[in-house]
């Protein structure tokens, strides 16, 4: 895999409060909210005319809200118009394919400067509508009449994860509670409760109610309690990321043209995606993905660093088994070895590898066609030191990476960054 | 050897599939088994395909029991206190297929067991007067 023919910087990124905003918000509204939040976090400021390109990354706003063609709207509404604003789709992996482009344009020499938008809102559907949509993502010849969801292939996967590798419900739950610690840390995320605070909230609403208050013993015991229901056996309500609206900015340059915006760029070393059968029937393995381990193999060889050598990493949790399955996709865990890390909190904010201490899709929310926009955002402020609330990490991160699926693994975009 | 001619097309597969047959490509040049039917060998990459006629015999690879469903299955009469499963069955003959499992505790999943020996039953629904026929396994 041969080095980034430019070198490739991060010189800006944010986004919008992730939630669920329509009809208050709606695409337009919620890029121009991450657009002027990413446009806040350069240094020396940016400008349109700086621009060369907005590389728009979104799922489904055919679907979800009757509107196609959105490269050009998106631009138009930021100054970009008329240079090229072209859209892609990868399912959830959309605006992790926006990035990788953004960077190859980047180092290919075309552009200089680009803008990457992911963005997402859908809501606008009601949940049964919005999970209609989500199962386009995965094989409707054949996995629809055999009545797949996107949780119940999750949950596929996940059954054939424990009778491999004696993965329990308990290490999914750990994962959740792991996830909305962060996110209530996160003042961007959709969620921003911690397991405990949202049983103390029920709690406190039923005592309200003059209803029988329950008596969790702790966190699993509310886990495993009627208030989280199976959705797609094994997985529960907390074992699935949220339907969120949201949007997500990124601002890429050219190595030379970095230092005009700050003089403290995130260099992006590595870039990756690969491929897989959409349906899982099709796959070499149903306890890994493919496409993630090929992304990573790309990414890596590119830069030139290890698994080891990553400090932290955001990780597509779209359920709680995809986040134990990247781990080791990664090459972070051995196949098999993730969930002991999980149980000794490696994985935690002051873990030895803090995964997703955004929240993750999980907590902070998922509006897939801007998730993988959203996760270099939270790469950029710990890199930086200046993650919200108390929610930095307390290493100074050097090397991180980002892992952005689509669908039930179909496509995987893994992206590095270095200081 | 088949001596089937139609071609290997998705629409030919789901008229077997109504028939009761379940069908699969079989390549001739390296004899890789593809349920449902290909018409390319990915791996060859030619188009040197034969009809196959699977036993209908299987063992359980991976499932998972749905209490939130899709609207085809709604429509079938699934829902939250009535769950069904989707799994993923390995064929005898060593391919794979999405499909129903039924004949199973799908309120308590935790006794459906991967591994398990099944066999294929072809589901009936009845949808605006006319009758579908779906690919589904049971216990063998």
């Amino acid at each position: 895999m041969a080095k980034l023919a430019r070198k490739v910087a991060l010189v800006g990124a944010g986004m919008s409060k992730f939630g669920n905003h329509f009809p208050v918000k709606r695409n337009p509204d919620l890029w121009i909210d991450a657009w002027l939040n990413a446009s806040e976090s350069v240094d020396n400021g940016i400008d349109p005319k700086d621009i060369d390109a907005c590389y728009v990354g979104n799922y489904s706003s055919d679907l979800f809200n009757h509107q196609g063609h959105l490269g050009p709207q998106m631009a138009n509404l930021v100054g970009l118009t008329p240079k090229p604003a072209p859209r892609f789709e990868g399912a959830c992996a959309s605006s992790g394919i926006a990035l990788r482009q953004a960077i190859i344009a980047i180092a290919s020499g075309i552009h200089d400067v680009i803008a990457v938008c992911g963005v997402e809102c859908m809501t606008e559907l009601p949940t049964a509508g919005v999970t209609d949509v989500l199962a386009t993502a995965s094989d409707s010849l054949f996995e629809f009449p055999a009545g797949a969801t996107f949780p119940g292939l999750y949950g596929t996967l996940a059954s054939a994860h424990f009778k491999k590798y004696g993965t329990t419900a308990e290490d999914l739950m750990r994962v959740g509670i792991k996830n909305h610690e962060n996110g209530a840390e996160n003042p961007y995320a959709q969620m921003q409760q911690s397991i405990k605070d949202m049983m103390a909230s029920k709690k406190k609403r039923y005592e309200q109610q003059g209803r029988d208050v329950p008596d969790w013993s702790d966190e699993f015991d509310f886990l495993k309690s009627s208030s989280n229901p199976i959705i797609a056996y094994p997985l529960r309500l907390f074992d699935c990321s949220l339907i969120t609206d949201g949007s997500a900015c990124l601002f890429l340059t050219s190595g030379d043209k970095a230092k005009q915006f700050t003089d403290t760029p995130i260099w992006i070393t590595g870039t990756g995606q690969g491929s897989a059968a959409l349906s899982l029937h099709d796959r070499d393995s149903l306890t890994s993905f493919i496409a993630a381990r090929e992304a990573s193999r790309q990414a890596y060889e590119m830069s030139g660093i290890k698994p080891k050598d990553i400090q932290i990493a955001e990780v597509h949790d779209c359920f709680t088994i995809a986040e134990i399955v990247a781990m080791e996709d990664l090459g972070f865990y051995e196949k098999g070895k993730a969930i002991e890390a999980i149980r000794n909190g490696e994985s935690k904010r002051d873990g030895s590898l803090p995964i997703n201490t955004s929240g993750g899709l999980k907590s902070k929310g998922h509006p897939v066609g801007a998730s993988g926009a959203a996760m270099p955002v939270e790469i950029f402020k710990q890199m930086r030191g200046v993650a919200e609330r108390n929610r930095q990490v307390k290493v100074d991160v050097e090397r991180a990476l980002t892992h952005n699926l689509g669908g039930s693994g179909g496509t995987c975009v893994v992206t590095i960054y270095e200081k | 050897m088949s001596d089937i001619e139609k071609d290997f097309t998705i629409q030919n597969y789901l008229e077997f599939l109504e028939n009761k047959k379940l069908m699969g490509s079989k390549c001739k040049d390296c004899g890789t088994l593809y349920t449902p039917v290909r018409k390319l060998c990915p791996k060859c990459n030619t188009a040197n395909m034969e009809w196959m006629e699977m036993s209908g015999e299987g063992e359980l690879a991976a499932f998972t029991s749905i209490t939130v469903g899709t609207p085809y299955f709604i429509q079938k009469g699934y829902d939250r206190k009535n769950p069904y499963c989707f799994s993923i069955i390995k064929l005898k003959e060593g391919s794979m297929v999405s499909a129903q499992l039924v004949g199973v505790d799908e309120k308590n999943p935790e006794t459906i067991k991967i591994g398990m020996p099944v066999k294929v039953k072809f589901l009936e629904t009845e949808i605006k007067g006319e009758t579908k026929t779906d690919l589904g396994f049971e216990p063998a």
